[in-house]
């Protein structure tokens, strides 16, 4: 299926300073005790990068990063056609007793979020884990909720939030995209969205 | 490339791309064996049986501690004491087992093709622990893994395997992976050890060891395998040893940064002796630790995300 563009919700600029905001408002809340970025593969992890630079910016000193791989707790893997990739885990530092906080680009039914932590937990057992995002959808499936969100984003199920980086897609900006389809009424497409399969961890593109 | 198998039968059934993504999911999976706690939930609910018709330590644990780290149930099927002894036929007791639900069969038989005659019966996933002289995939698969690890690479890398190739389903899975992954095989051995159709599988063949390892990137060295034998293939075990044994000082002939390569079991002092497998050039440890996450890639891949 093509989708097409529907707007532009954040350039280059206005990116760049939601994730100053989240920089703040992470050291504020946390202070400078033991604090760890993880970020979800494969974008989430650029973006705890990006906050750690902001962070290294506004303190002087930067917290540590890592990067977490959720493909071997996703809760989708025996419903799916083909196996997702499974990538590394890198998180060369000790979780125990520190404050975590989860990095993704959007957050969207909290699957990930659940699988993610999942994961945190067999690695160690931190004291607080904290979620920022760059994008929150909405169309929560579980009771998982942000503490640094860059942007509050209401969207319909049908369409999908891209969020593009520098490192991966060459520019940074954040769009919303929709279906390709000319004629069908608001009506229609609801049902058309009950009735089809939920990709459930499907968020803002397919890796 | 998405992996779309039911089994893993052979290395000469798969693509260069599948081993690579095979290879890269192993990469991945390498990092649970340095955990604490050594388990992911990703097979959970899923039952892998290990039916074992000829005797096997390190495959079989390999799988077994694959299957549980992946949380998957592994049950150990051994023919010794099971109903094969009481008369059942091999594909009987499969279809017995089938009908116990379990998501994946890894068999490992002394008949070749044994895994493949189960793969094509069976709606389960197969995966081929060794069939006979034939082909051993996920050995092949662990020694590509070992050789990238260590080498950075394995296209254009120069390898000799030595000994048994005859007896070797080792020898042969290897020689089909490492073909299709661009690299250079040269087999060295007895003649009576060496298969004559063996340049058709595209490798060079050596009746001299030292002319052989000369220019390696990768020596693997191979048990012989009495147990295939029928006949008298070699004089004596001590003038084979002596003729094609690797010690110390045909080392100093090698290459500076050869890796040496065994499958197992080895027989210190016959094809290898006790100083060149503890060598800092040997692999020989790497390559069982890496076993484990080669099974675990390719349990993942079976079972893990099958259509339900």
């Amino acid at each position: 299926m093509s989708v097409r563009e529907k707007a532009e919700v954040l350039d280059a600029a206005g990116l760049d300073r939601a994730l100053t905001r989240i920089g703040h408002e992470i050291v504020e809340q946390a202070g400078g005790a033991d604090l760890a970025l993880v970020g979800i593969k494969t974008r989430g992890e650029t973006l705890a990068r990006r906050i750690a630079d902001k962070i290294e910016g506004i303190e002087g000193w930067r917290p540590a990063v890592g990067a977490l791989d959720i493909t071997l707790y996703r809760d989708d893997l025996g419903s799916r056609a083909e196996q997702p990739q499974v990538r590394s885990t890198e998180i060369p530092f000790p979780l125990k007793g520190i404050t975590v906080v989860l990095v993704d680009d959007v957050l969207f039914t909290g699957r990930t979020i659940r699988a993610a932590m999942d994961a945190l937990m067999d690695l160690g057992r931190p004291r607080v884990i904290r979620l920022a995002v760059l994008i929150d959808r909405g169309h929560r499936e579980l009771p998982i909720r942000p503490d640094y969100i860059g942007k509050n984003l209401p969207t319909s199920r049908k369409e999908t939030v891209a969020v593009m980086l520098k490192e991966h897609d060459g520019q940074d900006r954040v769009v919303i995209q929709e279906p390709e389809e000319t004629e069908s009424s608001g009506a229609q497409a609801g049902r058309e969205a009950a009735a089809r399969p939920r990709r459930t961890l499907r968020k803002g593109r397919e890796e | 490339m998405a992996w779309t198998r039911k089994d893993l039968v052979s290395m000469q059934d798969i693509e260069a791309a599948e081993i690579s993504d095979l290879l890269d999911t192993a990469e991945s999976m390498k990092e649970i064996a340095t955990r604490e706690i050594k388990k992911v939930p990703t097979l959970r609910g899923k039952t892998v049986v290990n039916l074992f018709y000829e005797n096997s330590t390190r495959t079989r644990t390999s799988f077994e501690i694959a299957g549980k780290w992946l949380s998957a149930d592994v049950i150990n099927f051994s023919a010794s004491g099971s109903s094969a002894e009481k008369g059942e036929s091999f594909l009987d007791t499969a279809r017995n087992i089938e009908a116990m639900s379990p998501d994946v069969v890894v068999v490992r038989h002394k008949a070749a093709g044994g895994p493949a005659l189960l793969a094509r019966h069976l709606k389960c996933s197969v995966v081929n622990a060794g069939d006979g002289a034939h082909e051993h995939p996920t050995q092949a698969l662990l020694d590509l893994l070992t050789i990238r690890e260590k080498k950075g690479h394995l296209e254009g890398l120069n390898v000799t395997i030595v000994g048994d190739i005859t007896h070797s389903r080792v020898a042969r899975s290897n020689i089909y992976g490492m073909r299709k992954m661009g690299m250079t095989v040269t087999v060295a051995g007895p003649p009576t050890l060496i298969p004559p159709a063996c340049q058709e599988m595209g490798v060079k063949v050596s009746h001299r060891l030292e002319e052989a390892i000369a220019h390696a990137d990768v020596i693997m060295m191979l048990r012989l395998q009495h147990e295939r034998m029928t006949g008298g293939f070699i004089p004596s075990l001590r003038e084979y040893s002596r003729v094609w044994g690797l010690g110390l000082d045909r080392l100093q002939h090698c290459r500076p940064d050869v890796l040496i390569m065994h499958p197992g079991p080895v027989n210190r002092g016959v094809e290898i002796s006790p100083e060149v497998a503890d060598s800092p050039y040997s692999v020989i440890l790497d390559q069982v630790t890496n076993g484990v996450a080669v099974r675990m890639a390719v349990l993942y891949l079976l079972a893990g995300g099958k259509a339900a």
